[in-house]
């Protein structure tokens, strides 16, 4: 028999959330240092997957890499694919065909729905409740079909080419997206009634997990997490990119600063990607998809190359410095989350475990995004 | 006081919402299938491991001009070929040329990303992705493939 653990008033221990935990969504470790429910401390461990992205994007050619991008965060994996075309792109004067940006716009806007979707099931699911993961994932089905019926796949995609895509969308795709928005928008209506107004959804939320302005401008947060803490800032908005600026959308901003403000921001755009989808579909041009004059070998001149999209989880960007050859001399990706889970360590200390990990949910975590 | 119980009531009835929603769900009909005794038909474009594509007589299509072997980034595909020498009839004369026939098309499935320059590099339209999806196994060997053996047992 195991002697019971005397701990004196005033002690502290360690404790490991991780790197095998359902809570961090993936291999992500963190060393809380505890004082009863407490924490006291927290740290958090990297590196259980890191895989080199950067690096093999400086040793491969440059469409060698299309499908890594993918691999970085798999829930919303168009939006990294669309800020390494559109940098590339740039880098080599390419210019795409409108069709091909609108469709981009319209996929990479109904993988962010998807994301969102996923995030808003787990993210309960921490909490405690199961029953909206899988209307979650059920509505996310109908988004990876469609996906999946013009890319080939359902969630590393590698369907955008330097210059526009690999293929059409097809004919089905059209009336099924456009019966996905109003269907979509039911479930909107149902989550708010089932999650959003619930009691202890609220009372989990509301007050707790709070980030101000100045710890997300500290640690570099982007995306709904800054959102949420009253940034006003939105790279498709603030650096416009693609067929963005023709489109009538918001940005949604709370100003709470806690995880219910982030939960809100979330919810919201997928109404605002929705609307976004329903323009693009009205407005989409007839045309090629790609350019008729592309360069067959994809040799940026030298130079320093940057590109930022707004994905999913916030501001990634993508630095390209090409030395004129057919790899490039470095490859850097900024990737969002990396920002946003580091201002964690800081924000969760003196708050109930239970309260931490709400706030860790809330802030989208996709560990292989991190630790690329 | 009051709003301590307009809470609880409020509170209350956000749970019977709830409740209402998942019990009207109870009765929607079912969206999935019984995995191994149903089977979803993949779309057109399902992106499965390559295959070769065949000529009308059942030979490959495939020239075995190692472009997809280059562009692929993961290294996956490794392929082998000997000349042979035939015959055509050029203007009435009797001429013997050679050609590469591909012998060997091996496709190493555990790295294969299904990124698609393989298929797009190919100027012959001689490989395509197949809708093979059941794939699983313990050993790491019967993820490679050899391509050639599968287009023959096709067409057998
Ligand atoms: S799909 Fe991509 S990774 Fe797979 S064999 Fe073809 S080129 Fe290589
Ligand atoms: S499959 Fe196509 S690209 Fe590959 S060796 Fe054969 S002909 Fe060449």
């Amino acid at each position: 028999m195991s002697a019971p653990i005397d701990i004196q008033p005033g002690e502290t221990f360690t404790l490991n959330v991780g790197p095998q935990h359902p809570a961090t969504h993936g291999v992500l470790r963190v060393k809380l240092e505890m004082d009863g429910e407490y924490i006291v401390h927290a740290e958090t461990v990297l590196g259980y997957i890191h895989r080199m992205h950067e690096l093999m994007g400086e040793n491969r050619t440059y469409p060698q890499v299309l499908p890594n991008l993918s691999r970085l965060d798999y829930l919303g994996a168009l939006g990294y694919t669309h800020g390494h075309v559109l940098a590339v792109e740039r880098a080599c004067g390419i210019e795409v065909p409108e069709r091909a940006e609108y469709i981009r716009a319209i996929t990479v806007e109904l993988n962010r729905v998807a994301s969102h979707l996923f995030w808003f099931g787990a993210f309960v699911m921490d909490l405690g409740g199961f029953t909206p993961l899988m209307y979650a994932i059920q509505d996310r089905e109908y988004i990876l079909d469609m996906l999946e019926r013009v890319t080939g796949s359902r969630l590393t995609y590698c369907y955008y080419r330097f210059g526009g895509l690999y293929n059409d969308i097809d004919d089905e795709f059209i009336p099924a997206a456009k019966a996905f928005i109003p269907r979509m928008r039911e479930s909107l209506k149902k989550y708010d009634a089932l999650v959003t107004g619930n009691i202890i959804l609220q009372k989990r939320l509301k007050d707790i997990g709070p980030l101000s302005k100045d710890i997300c401008k500290r640690y570099g947060a982007t995306g709904p997490v800054a959102r949420g803490s009253g940034i006003d800032y939105d790279v498709r908005k603030n650096e416009p990119y693609s067929v963005y600026p023709e489109f009538d959308f918001d940005i949604p901003v709370y100003h709470e600063c806690d995880s219910f403000a982030r939960y809100k921001v979330r919810m919201d755009e997928m109404e605002q990607s929705l609307r976004i989808i329903e323009q693009g579909l009205e407005k989409l041009p007839d045309g090629p998809i790609m350019p008729k004059k592309k360069p067959k070998l994809i040799k940026p001149p030298v130079g320093d190359y940057y590109q930022a999209v707004e994905t999913a989880r916030g501001n990634f960007g993508i630095r390209i410095v090409s030395d004129g050859g057919k790899n490039a001399y470095r490859f850097k990706l900024r990737s969002p989350t990396y920002s946003n889970m580091h201002l964690f360590d800081e924000a969760c200390e003196g708050m109930l475990i239970m309260d931490a990990l709400a706030l860790m949910g809330s802030l989208d975590l996709v560990i292989p995004e991190i630790d690329r | 006081m009051g709003a301590y119980f307009s809470e609880i009531f409020r509170g209350l009835q956000s749970l019977a919402i709830g409740m209402g929603i998942t019990f009207r769900e109870f009765f929607k009909p079912v969206v999935t299938v019984s995995y191994p005794m149903e089977t979803i038909k993949m779309s057109e474009r399902y992106r499965g491991h390559t295959e070769l594509v065949e000529n009308e007589d059942g030979t490959p299509k495939c020239v075995a001009c190692g472009m997809c072997q280059r562009a692929c980034p993961s290294k996956s595909i490794s392929l082998a070929s000997k000349s042979v020498e035939y015959e055509v009839e050029v203007k009435g004369e009797i001429k013997t040329k050679k050609k590469k026939v591909l012998t060997k098309y091996n496709l190493n499935f555990t790295t294969c990303s299904l990124c698609g320059q393989c298929v797009e590099s190919c100027n012959f339209g001689a490989i395509d992705f197949s809708k093979d999806y059941n794939l699983a196994s313990s050993r790491k060997e019967d993820f490679h493939f050899d391509l050639l053996e599968r287009l023959k047992e096709r067409n057998s």
